[in-house]
C-alpha cells in the first residue's frame, strides 16, 4: 500500500494539462479526484512517472443548463452533482446516480470526468451518461472535439480518449421524461453487482457491470421502441452481454439480475 | 467498618456515563502506533510469499540492498540463529499435539500466501517498499491444501516431518455408551452440518510494532498494536532470549482487536531482533492489503450437531464433531479455540448426554486463531440452528422448542453435560422479553398473511438464544485444559495524598471503556469523582503484572480485582479514620467520600483527610503502613455464563435473493452493570459484527490458495449504512462467582445474532423449500439455494 516514486506538476487548465501531457508522454497521468487512480498507485498496480494534477482548475467545475442541454465541467464533484437544484430539474437521472456513488467521502472527492475517463464497467455515472444519450468534449493539443458517450467506452478500463487529450466537458440533453436506476449491491458503499439506467422511459438504457465496458442495452431500448412490454423488453437485457464473475456473483446470476433489474427499472421510468 | 448489602451504594455505578476515553480518541490527540515519532528509526518491510505452498531454492537480496534508501536485507537463512525458539503456541490442547516449527522468517519452504520469507529494513517505509521490489526469491510452487477435507487426507502433507496434516484430535465424551443409547432410543434424530467460512477481523487500526533498544544497558521497548502487553512480554522473552527485566512492553491507543491482537506476532519478534541488530529503532506498520494475510483469520471450521430427542421435542443427547482449520501453523491461543466452545454445544438447554469431538488441521492458508467469541459463536450456531431443525421435526414453533428445552431456574448452580458449573441463569425471561421487543405475535401474522398472499417478498423470523463462558479463567481449569499461563488478574488501587485515584490495571483496554468503566467503580467505592481517578494500563513498566484483555474477562476478572483492591484501601483508610476519630474501625461507614461513625453524625472525617494523614504518616496507629495503596490478584473459582435471546427479521426477495436485515432485538444478561451505555455499544457492534459473518463477510481463497478478498472493497465488512436500529433490554442475573455479579458482554452480540439472522433466512424460504443455507447469505448464494429448492420467481 506504498506507492513507488512519482512526479507531480500542477495543470491549472485544461491547456495547461495538455502542455504538461505532451511535455511528460505516455507514462504522465492526470490526476482528478484520484478515487480510482491513488488506490492503484498504492497497490502499484499503476505506476506513472507523473501526475498532473488538476484538482484546481476551476474552470472545469460546475453545471449550466441552457435551453435543451445540460453542460457539466469534467471536474465537478459527485457531490456537487448530487445536490444540484439545476441538476435536479434538467436531469434527475444523473443527479440520482451520483448520489448512489461510492460514500459521502468518495463523492466529495471524485469528479464526473475522472469516472467517464477510467472507463470502469463497474461504475455508475458511465451507464447514467451512456443512457442519457451524452456528448464528451476532449481537448488535445490540436483543439476540442466532441465524442457521443456511445462511442467514447472501448475497453476495459480504456476510452477514446488520446493519451494527450483532457476531458473537460460533458454535454447531456435536458431530460426530465421516465427515469429509474437500479443498483444491486451487497454494502451501499459498493460498486453495483449490476445495475440499469433507464433514461426517458426506455429510450436509453445502459448496463453497470455486464461486461468490460459501460454497455448501452440496445436490444431493450429497440424493444421498448417496438412497443414491447417491460418485462418482453427486460428479457433481452443479457443479450450480447458478457459480464464478469466474482466473489458477488458468476455470470450466470448476473444475466438473471440484469433482465430483473432491466424490468424493475422500465417500471418504475413508466416504460 | 460496615460493607453494604448492595456492591454498588454510591450512585455512580450503573450511570450511563460518557466515555472519558472519547475526547483524545475523537480529536486525534490520542497516540496510536503510527503516530508515534521516534527519530532516527528504520523501517521494515517484508517480502511475503505470493504462494500459498512452495519451495524456497533461494533468496537474492543484491538489488535491493542497492535501492536508496535500503540498510539491508535479511532471508530466513540469515536470520535462522537469531532465534532461541520458535514463535509461541500458549495451549497444546494434548500432550501429542503436532506444532511445527514456526520462526518469524521462514526457512526452505512457504506455507501460505503471506507467510514472510525476507525482510528489508530501510531509512523511511517508502524504501522499504521499494526495497521489497528488489527480493528475488527463487520458488517451486507446490500443490496448495486449501480445503480441510483436502487437508485431512493428507493428499499434500504441508509440514513433512509431521507426517500428517492433523494437529490434533480433542474429544470430550464423558459417557459414550449413554450417548448411543440416547440416539438409538430417540423420536428425533436430528442431523445438520454447517460451515463457518474464514473471516478476516479487520480492526480499523491494522497492527504495527515499534522497537526502541538501549544497545548499552540492553533495555528494550517493545511498542504494539496488541491487546496482550503482559503476555506478549513473556513469550518475547522466551523467544528471543531477551532478559524479561529489561524488556517493557507498550501498547499504545489501540485501534480494536476482536481477538486478532491477542497473539504473538512474527513481526513483533523480527523488529525486536532486527532493532537489537541494528542497535536503532525499527518499526512496521501493516497494510490493510498485508493484513488480510498476515494477521489471524477466525472461525474456519465445519461442525456436524447431532440431537437426539424424544416425542416431545426433549433433548436427550447432543453430539458434536468439528473439523477445524488452523491454517498453517499454531498461532498462540488457536488450537484452544474450538475448546472454548466444546463446553457449550448443548447451549442453554437441559440435557443429560454429550459427546464433543474436534480434529484440527493444517492447510495453506493465513493461522486462525480467536476472533471476536472464539469457540463460543461457533457452538451457539450448532446448537441453535439445530434447534431450528428439531421444531420443525418436532411441529412445534422455534420458540416453544427452546422453552420446553431451557435448563429450569431452579436447577442453577447446574451441573453440565460437559463438566461445567453454570453458575446462574433464568432463561424463559430473556426470551419472553425479546419476543415482546420484536412483536412476535404480529410478525408471525404478517409472515402468515404474505405466505398466503403468494408474496415474493418473504418475512423471516429467527429466535438465537445463548449463553457463553466468560471471565476466563479460573487457572486451575487452564490448566486441566492445558493452557499454558493461568486466568488471574491484578489491580492496584492508590488513593494519592491529595484524595485523587489512581487505578493500575492488568487489563488492556483495546476500545472497551476500561478506563471509565474502572473509574466508575473505584469512585462509587470511595464517593470521589470518577474524573478523579486515572486508570493506568497497557505498558509492563506500569502495570506489571497483568493477564489483558480476551474473552470477556476483563470486567469480570480484573473488574473484581478493582472492586477487591478498592475494599483493601477502604479498610485500611478505616482503620486510619478511626484512629483519627478515636473510635472503632467496625462503627465506621465511608459515604460520599467521608467516614463517619454510625450513631455519632458530628463525628467524621473526609477520605481526603485520611489520605493526606496516610501520606505524611505522622500520626498512623501501630502497625499501619503510610499511603493508602491495595494491590490484588484476583484468580476467579468459575466462568461466567452470561445469557440472552436475540430474535432476528428478515425479507428476502425471492427473485433476486437479496436478504434485508429489517428488524432485530435483543434480551441479554450480564449480571449487574457497570455502565449501561457502553453495555448497549458491545451489545450493537457485536450484534452488526455477528449479522456480518451471516450475511457479507467471507475470506475467499481460490484453489491455489490466494486470497480474493484482501481489501476492504472485496472483504464486506459492514458500515453504518447496514446497520439497523436495534430494540434492547436485558434482565440482571447477578453472578454469584464475583462480587459485583458481573459476567462479561464483549462477545455476547457476536455470539447470538449469527444464528438468529440465519434462522431467520431459513424460516423465510421454508415454504419455497429451503431447509438450509451457507453463509454468508449472499443474494446469488441464496438464490442458488431458491433454485436448488426447485423454487424462485424470475
Amino acid at each position: 500500500m506504498i506507492p513507488a516514486a512519482v512526479g507531480y506538476v500542477r495543470a491549472d487548465s485544461a491547456e495547461a494539462a495538455v502542455a504538461a501531457l505532451g511535455e511528460h508522454g505516455d507514462e504522465a497521468k492526470l490526476l482528478a479526484g484520484g478515487q480510482s487512480l491513488i488506490p492503484l498507485m498504492r497497490l502499484r498496480l499503476a505506476r506513472p512517472s507523473v501526475l498532473v494534477d488538476m484538482g484546481r482548475a476551476e474552470d472545469l467545475r460546475g453545471i449550466s443548463v441552457d435551453g435543451d442541454t445540460v453542460s457539466i465541467g469534467a471536474l465537478t464533484s459527485h457531490s456537487a452533482l448530487e445536490h444540484s437544484v439545476e441538476l435536479a430539474a434538467a436531469c434527475p437521472l444523473l443527479a440520482h446516480v451520483a448520489s448512489q456513488v461510492g460514500d459521502p467521502a468518495v463523492r466529495h472527492r471524485g469528479t464526473l470526468g475522472g469516472s467517464l475517463a477510467h472507463a470502469d464497467p463497474a461504475s455508475d455515472l458511465p451507464a447514467a451518461v451512456l443512457a442519457l444519450g451524452g456528448t464528451l468534449v476532449a481537448t488535445g493539443p490540436g483543439g476540442s472535439r466532441e465524442i457521443a458517450a456511445s462511442d467514447f467506452f472501448t475497453g476495459f478500463l480504456e476510452s477514446a480518449l488520446a493519451s494527450d487529450e483532457v476531458l473537460t466537458t460533458v454535454h447531456l440533453p435536458v431530460s426530465t421524461g421516465g427515469w429509474a436506476y437500479q443498483k444491486f449491491n451487497r454494502r451501499a458503499q459498493d460498486w453495483a453487482i449490476v445495475g440499469v439506467a433507464v433514461a426517458e422511459g426506455g429510450a436509453g438504457v445502459s448496463l453497470v457491470n455486464m461486461g468490460s465496458t459501460p454497455l448501452r442495452a440496445a436490444a431493450v431500448e429497440a424493444a421498448v421502441a417496438g412497443g414491447a412490454g417491460a418485462s418482453d423488453a427486460a428479457a433481452v437485457a443479457a443479450d450480447g452481454t458478457e459480464p464478469p464473475t466474482d466473489n458477488n456473483a458468476d455470470g450466470a446470476y448476473r444475466e438473471h439480475l440484469v433482465r430483473v433489474l432491466t424490468e424493475r427499472a422500465l417500471v418504475a421510468a413508466g416504460a | 467498618m460496615t460493607i453494604t448489602e448492595t456492591p454498588f451504594a454510591g450512585g455512580i455505578v450503573g450511570e450511563a456515563r460518557l466515555r472519558k476515553e472519547d475526547p483524545a480518541l475523537l480529536t486525534g490527540e490520542a497516540k496510536f502506533i503510527d503516530d508515534l515519532d521516534l527519530p532516527g528509526a528504520l523501517w521494515v518491510a517484508c517480502v511475503r510469499s505470493p504462494h500459498a505452498h512452495a519451495r524456497i531454492n533461494g533468496v537474492d537480496t543484491s538489488e535491493a540492498l542497492a535501492v536508496d534508501g535500503v540498510v539491508a536485507a535479511y532471508s530466513g537463512e540469515d536470520l535462522a540463529d537469531t532465534w532461541v525458539a520458535p514463535l509461541p503456541c500458549a495451549w497444546p490442547v494434548t500432550d501429542d499435539m503436532n506444532n511445527p516449527a514456526h520462526f518469524p522468517v521462514a526457512q526452505g519452504k512457504a506455507n501460505y500466501a503471506g507467510d514472510i520469507v525476507a525482510v528489508v529494513v530501510a531509512t523511511s517505509r517508502y524504501a522499504a517498499a521499494d526495497g521489497l521490489e528488489g527480493v528475488v526469491v527463487d520458488y517451486e510452487p507446490l500443490d496448495a491444501v486449501v480445503s480441510i477435507e483436502d487437508a485431512e487426507s493428507d493428499r499434500v502433507v504441508i509440514h513433512e516431518d509431521l507426517g500428517t496434516n492433523v494437529s490434533y484430535e480433542w474429544p470430550l465424551i464423558p459417557d459414550p455408551e449413554g450417548v448411543d443409547a440416547a440416539f438409538e432410543a430417540a423420536t428425533h434424530h436430528i442431523t445438520e452440518t454447517y460451515v463457518h467460512q474464514r473471516l478476516i477481523p479487520a480492526p480499523m487500526e491494522p497492527r504495527g510494532v515499534a522497537v526502541v533498544p538501549a544497545p548499552h544497558n540492553g533495555d528494550m521497548t517493545l511498542y504494539s498494536s496488541t491487546q496482550i502487553p503482559h503476555v506478549l512480554k513473556v513469550m518475547a522473552a522466551l523467544t528471543l532470549g531477551v532478559p524479561e527485566q529489561k524488556l517493557r512492553v507498550i501498547a499504545p491507543s489501540v485501534g480494536g482487536g476482536f481477538g486478532c491482537k491477542l497473539n504473538v506476532y512474527a513481526e513483533e519478534i523480527l523488529c525486536m531482533a532486527l532493532a537489537q541488530r541494528h542497535g536503532v529503532p525499527v518499526r512496521w506498520t501493516e497494510s490493510r492489503t498485508e493484513a488480510a494475510g498476515s494477521t489471524i483469520q477466525g472461525r474456519a471450521q465445519r461442525q456436524t450437531i447431532e440431537l437426539a430427542a424424544d416425542a416431545d421435542g426433549k433433548l436427550t443427547a447432543v453430539r458434536a464433531t468439528l473439523l477445524a482449520d488452523m491454517g498453517a501453523y499454531l498461532q498462540l491461543v488457536a488450537p484452544g479455540v474450538p475448546l472454548l466452545g466444546a463446553f457449550l454445544y448443548h447451549g442453554l438447554y437441559d440435557v443429560p448426554l454429550y459427546s464433543f469431538t474436534c480434529k484440527s488441521v493444517f492447510t495453506n492458508l493465513t493461522p486462525t486463531d480467536a476472533y471476536r467469541g472464539a469457540g463460543r459463536p461457533e457452538a451457539t450456531y450448532a446448537i441453535e440452528r439445530g434447534m431450528d431443525a428439531l421444531a420443525v421435526a418436532v411441529g412445534v414453533g422455534a420458540d416453544e422448542i427452546r422453552s420446553r428445552n431451557f435448563i429450569p431456574t431452579e436447577k442453577f448452580p447446574y451441573d453440565s453435560p460437559a463438566g461445567l458449573v453454570f453458575d446462574s441463569g433464568n432463561y424463559q425471561p430473556a426470551l419472553d422479553r425479546a419476543k415482546e421487543l420484536i412483536g412476535w405475535d404480529a410478525r408471525m401474522a404478517e409472515q402468515a398473511e404474505r405466505r398466503a398472499a403468494g408474496s415474493t417478498t418473504h418475512l423471516g423470523i429467527g429466535i438465537s438464544t445463548y449463553v457463553e463462558m466468560c471471565g476466563l479463567a479460573p487457572s486451575r481449569v487452564l490448566a486441566s485444559l492445558n493452557y499454558g499461563a493461568g486466568g488471574w488478574e491484578s489491580a492496584t488501587v492508590r488513593v494519592l495524598p491529595t484524595c485523587k485515584v489512581q487505578v493500575v490495571t492488568g487489563a488492556t483496554p483495546h476500545g472497551q471503556g476500561h478506563e471509565t468503566c474502572w473509574s466508575m467503580i473505584v469512585a462509587d467505592r470511595l464517593g470521589v469523582d470518577p474524573d478523579d481517578v486515572e486508570v493506568l494500563h497497557s505498558d509492563t513498566a506500569i502495570s506489571p503484572l497483568g493477564m489483558d484483555t480476551y474473552g470477556s474477562r476483563s470486567l469480570s476478572v480484573g473488574g473484581t480485582a478493582i472492586w477487591m483492591a478498592t475494599e483493601k484501601v477502604v479498610e485500611k483508610a478505616a482503620t486510619i479514620a478511626a484512629h483519627m476519630l478515636e473510635a472503632n474501625p467496625e462503627d465506621l461507614e465511608l459515604t460520599g467520600g467521608v467516614f463517619s461513625v454510625k450513631g455519632s453524625p458530628d463525628a467524621e472525617v473526609p477520605l481526603a483527610g485520611v489520605a493526606f494523614a496516610a501520606f505524611t504518616a505522622h500520626d498512623l496507629p501501630d502497625g499501619v503502613e503510610p499511603n493508602l495503596q491495595a494491590q490484588v490478584t484476583w484468580d476467579p473459582p468459575n466462568f461466567t455464563f452470561p445469557f440472552g435471546a436475540h430474535i432476528a427479521v428478515v425479507e428476502i426477495d425471492e427473485v433476486t435473493g437479496a436478504v434485508d436485515l429489517i428488524d432485530y432485538a435483543a434480551c441479554d444478561d450480564c449480571g449487574n452493570q457497570i455502565n449501561p451505555m457502553i453495555v448497549e455499544g458491545q451489545i450493537h457492534g457485536g450484534i452488526v459484527q455477528g449479522v456480518a459473518q451471516a450475511l457479507w463477510e467471507e475470506a475467499v481463497y481460490d484453489e491455489d490458495g490466494q486470497c480474493r478478498s484482501a481489501n476492504l472493497a472485496d472483504y464486506l465488512v459492514p458500515s453504518a449504512a447496514e446497520c439497523i436500529d436495534m430494540k434492547l433490554d436485558h434482565t440482571v442475573t447477578p453472578s454469584p462467582t464475583n462480587p459485583m455479579g458481573v459476567k462479561g458482554i464483549g462477545e455476547a452480540g457476536t455470539i447470538a445474532s449469527t444464528p438468529a439472522v440465519m434462522n431467520a433466512v431459513v424460516n423465510a424460504l421454508r415454504p419455497l423449500g429451503v431447509t438450509g443455507m451457507a453463509m454468508p447469505a449472499s443474494p446469488m448464494t441464496v438464490r442458488r439455494a431458491i433454485e436448488a429448492a426447485g423454487g424462485g420467481a424470475s
